[in-house]
């Protein structure tokens, strides 16, 4: 499979949030805000790289039967690093975020990618299918994040554009994550149709 | 390409084991690397607490009231400027609400900090503004010894946050606590 390829099918056309729908739980839980989305996003990439790299290098010493707990294990490996890293080193956004980084472990987009694509290919394409597929979920997230944040609160990455409103309160909240995802990802997968 | 791992008991067993030994170790490393940090920016989180609510002080002393942690704040020749009471409940619309209150000496609420919430983001979440000084439900100054906080719907004087009322009477049930906390002091 070409590189392009790879960065392509992460990026617009196997997007995980858009086409494939995978990692619903977070995406709806922390796109609150445009920074909450976007941290989280870059959280999930980071995972997936590192997962991606791991299993890749270790597909032919993994018997097929131990395959899932094998995956799990080192897909927790690296999500309990980067909570450790954040408690450390970012404890503010780690109080926004604490709970939701402990769920990327049953992000199913992480088991997914190992399962479909980083234990059939070398590692060199794995990194970078992990990279884009991360990428993909984060501007996704992100842009969930600021349309949420926007008509819920009227900031922009926490700088207030309208003064004096306080906002639709609802796109905040969890019918607010539904309604701003479908109406999203009909325009989206709208504009990629006929791009095709 | 390498031929890849049989399925048989011993492969299974020493493959598993050996990722889950490896996984194990750096995760010990790792730990052992960010113990310190992490403890250092709880106690840095503590302490910004501390200093938003105490007028400034030159030293502290810690006692336990009712099993709430309490922090008294001395100037430089021992007189008592404030204190800063850890007070909590289960009452909030998400559960767990946990604010530490600052009481001047003579008993007036001089400023306070949301240390845990679980309320709802732009409607209870707000608390953390909302009763601070120049807020639209101000508490500060307010002694509550001597005149407990009620919002207005249950005949107080506090403006409750708009479409929170629940999180509103939480909130100032921990602050009416932690002023009866405060009374304790020095007895």
């Amino acid at each position: 499979m070409k590189t392009k390829d790879i960065i392509k099918n992460g990026l617009i056309k196997e997007n995980p949030t858009w086409v494939l729908v995978l990692g619903m739980c977070p995406t709806l839980a922390t796109t609150t805000s445009a920074i909450n989305g976007l941290s989280m996003g870059l959280a999930t990439t980071f995972v997936l790289m590192m997962s991606n790299m791991v299993i890749s290098l270790l597909k032919n010493v993994i018997p097929d039967k131990v395959r899932i707990p094998s995956f799990i294990v080192i897909i927790a490996t690296f999500v309990t690093m980067v909570e450790m890293i954040m408690k450390a080193y970012l404890p503010g956004l780690y109080d926004s975020l604490g709970l939701f980084i402990s769920l990327i472990v049953v992000n199913c987009i992480v088991l997914g990618r190992a399962e479909a694509f980083a234990s059939k290919n070398n590692i060199g394409q794995s990194f970078i299918d992990g990279l884009f597929m991360g990428l993909g979920f984060t501007w996704a997230l992100t842009l969930l994040g600021i349309v949420r944040e926007l008509l819920g609160t009227g900031c922009f990455f926490g700088h207030s554009l309208i003064g004096g409103s306080d906002g639709m309160l609802m796109m905040i909240l969890p019918p607010g994550g539904f309604l701003a995802l479908g109406l999203l990802m009909a325009l989206i997968n709208q504009i990629r149709k006929k791009h095709q | 390409m390498a031929k890849k791992a049989q399925s048989t008991l011993p492969n299974m067993l020493v493959s598993l084991t050996v990722i889950a030994l490896v996984a194990a170790a750096a995760l010990a490393t790792l730990n052992a690397i960010t113990k310190a940090p992490i403890e250092k920016a709880q106690q840095a989180k503590v302490e910004r607490a501390i200093s938003a609510v105490l007028p400034e002080f030159d030293h502290l002393e810690e006692t336990t009231i009712d099993g709430q942690l309490c922090r008294i704040g001395y100037d430089a020749n021992n007189q008592i400027v404030g204190s800063a009471i850890e007070s909590e409940n289960d009452k909030g619309f998400g559960g767990h609400l946990k604010v530490m209150v600052g009481f001047s000496s003579d008993g007036a609420i001089y400023g306070y900090q949301i240390l845990e919430t679980h309320e709802t983001p732009g409607l209870g979440a707000k608390a953390s503004e909302w009763f601070q000084k120049g807020g639209k439900g101000d508490i500060i100054g307010n002694n509550p010894t001597e005149n407990k906080l009620t919002v207005k719907k249950d005949g107080g004087q506090i403006d409750a946050i708009s479409g929170s009322t629940i999180t509103s009477r939480a909130f100032l049930d921990i602050i009416n606590e932690a002023s009866s906390i405060r009374t304790k002091i020095n007895q």
